[in-house]
């Protein structure tokens, strides 16, 4: 008993150490020059606490291993061999992994003995919040890989919402079921499902565009529902690391709703259709298309040059000859700079890791409140598969639904090149004005061929 | 009952903390804080690691806990490492 005591307090005095190890490093994670640094103390903070808690278990020892072990296996493999550009998609899974955890764990402190009404209440939170994490999050991993294409509004749609309003009053009566003496196994499996279908229908109708708010909301929610779980467990390590990933994932939900220029409510429950009262424009005006081998000759001579990618810059895995553009154009004398929109892509980051992996250095990259004053100071303005995120309405149409969201106002450039596969609209269904500028050229096409004729125009 | 209200101040210290920290990312760094975020959302494990395990439904769940969460771990610090290694800065 003695000995018990013993391990207890050791493993206690462990927790606080990695704790502070967590709060450490996920600060040094938010700085450039300490990042990697950040992560490896996280890492060490992971292995301490886990290490310790394995001094005293109860599973068998066999489980433990096969499952760390396979755990390892396929995390790594996912880890090492995804591409960059899928780098939003796995994001997605592993949140939903870290929710079905949590939910595993107050599932089986469910089953372990009669739980307290406290307890209970905990239980039933931790499950909520897992549930929904997971299967929400496996519908944003779907949504992102382009495995999933249901919209808003489709019966199915429609049915998975209903089930996730159906949870919210569920949620309430199993809190307090001990209380309302509701006990009954057949209720608590029908609540773990219910859970479940709550989170498809979370993340269903919320469209691609909006995927930088869902996700970072579901890694925030990954957290809580961690720290929930050691709230249960009474284990204060899961509380520090649970909260600091809950707020982490909060202030990037804030910070990518604020470059919409919407609320989070907004996005999760109305969405752009609804939002919009669309009045179709009937001043468009000529779009004036251009060759990519006009594009060499006025980019050739321009003295300073603004890059702007967007999805579209991934979907055609045009970032490594995007890249070497800048190059030749450096050599070639002219200043090259990447201005890069908070929700430019389908995470928050996107680009700036697409950029990074194509080996361009990140002090060129600008954000739209360094690049907007001197906007009119760059001869040209490349905007590569960006639409919403340069969509001048945004500052000129009071009546749009994108009014007021921050742009990058490329319109103000001398010269902007639009490369882009089609007219068609982008994610918030708004038409474009920027394309009938009269200072706005548009290069149809797959991204990746005309920047590389232009490439070759250079080289020759 | 008091152990609960001693924990759930933790909790909210913990997020107020958090928010501070964070508070100032830089763009560039959004992506790996939200990997990183992810690698220790699987401190999970730890919780895992503590369930016991009575009979077979308990050892399928916990297991299955420890799998999810090891997969979480693992995965979540290379690939955040793999990522911070690519952001260099051109001398």
């Amino acid at each position: 008993m003695n000995m018990l005591i013993d391990i207890t307090i050791f493993q206690n005095l462990v927790y606080i150490v990695s704790s502070v190890l967590f709060i450490l490093g996920i600060k040094m994670l938010g700085k450039e020059s300490t990042a990697v640094r950040g992560n490896i103390l996280s890492s060490v903070a992971m292995l301490s606490a886990v290490s310790v808690t394995l001094i005293d278990v109860d599973i068998g020892i066999t489980i433990i291993i096969s499952a760390i072990i396979l755990g390892a296996l396929i995390g790594s493999v996912i880890a090492l061999k995804v591409k960059m550009t899928a780098i939003p998609e796995m994001v997605a899974l592993f949140n939903g992994f870290g929710g079905m955890a949590s939910f595993l764990i107050a599932w089986s402190q469910f089953t372990d003995t009669q739980p307290a009404l406290l307890q209970n209440l905990l239980i039933m939170i931790t499950i909520y919040i897992g549930g929904i994490t997971f299967s929400g999050s496996i519908v944003a991993y779907g949504k992102l890989s382009e495995k999933i294409n249901l919209e808003k509004g489709s019966l199915v749609t429609n049915i998975l919402v209903t089930f996730f309003y159906l949870s919210i009053p569920a949620l309430l009566i199993m809190m307090f079921a001990p209380a309302l003496s509701i006990d009954s196994n057949f209720i608590f499996f029908g609540f773990l499902v219910l859970t479940v279908l709550a989170g498809l229908g979370f993340v269903m109708p919320i469209g691609g565009g909006d995927m930088p708010v869902v996700i970072s909301l579901l890694n925030s929610l990954s957290g809580i529902a961690a720290a929930f779980a050691g709230l249960l467990l009474l284990n204060n390590v899961l509380i520090v690391a649970g909260s600091l990933v809950g707020a982490s994932g909060l202030i990037l939900t804030i910070i990518m709703a604020k470059a919409m220029n919407r609320t989070i409510g907004n996005i999760l429950f109305v969405g752009y259709a609804s939002a919009s009262s669309s009045k179709s424009e009937g001043e468009q005006g000529e779009v004036k298309p251009i060759t990519a081998e006009d594009a060499y000759l006025i980019l050739e001579n321009a003295s300073s040059v603004l890059v702007v990618p967007g999805y579209g810059m991934a979907v055609a895995q045009a970032q490594h000859v995007v890249r070497e553009l800048g190059e030749l154009l450096e050599e070639n004398g002219t200043e090259v700079k990447y201005g890069i929109h908070p929700v430019a892509g389908r995470m928050p980051g996107h680009m700036n890791v697409l950029l990074a992996e194509a080996n361009v250095s990140y002090d060129l990259l600008v954000e739209p409140d360094d690049v907007n004053p001197t906007m009119d100071t760059f001869d040209v303005a490349v905007v590569i598969g960006a639409n919403d995120v340069v969509n001048p309405s945004a500052t000129e149409e009071p009546g749009s639904p994108i009014y007021g969201m921050p742009i990058i106002e490329v319109h103000n450039a001398k010269t902007v090149f639009v490369l882009k596969r089609s007219m068609s609209s982008g994610f918030a269904g708004v038409q474009n004005p920027l394309f009938f500028k009269e200072n706005t050229r548009m290069l149809f096409g797959d991204a990746k061929e005309s920047i590389g004729t232009v490439v070759s125009e250079f080289k020759d | 009952m008091e152990v609960y209200i001693l924990l759930g101040f933790v909790l909210l210290l913990s997020i107020f903390l958090g928010l501070e920290l964070i508070s100032k990312v830089p763009s560039t760094l959004h992506t790996p804080l939200m990997s990183g975020a992810n690698a220790i959302s699987g401190i999970a494990l730890v919780g895992a690691l503590m369930l016991s395990a009575e009979g077979q439904i308990q050892n399928v769940l916990a297991f299955f806990a420890i799998l999810f969460a090891s997969i979480n771990v693992f995965g979540g610090y290379l690939v955040t490492n793999r990522m911070l290694s690519m952001f260099k800065k051109k001398s």
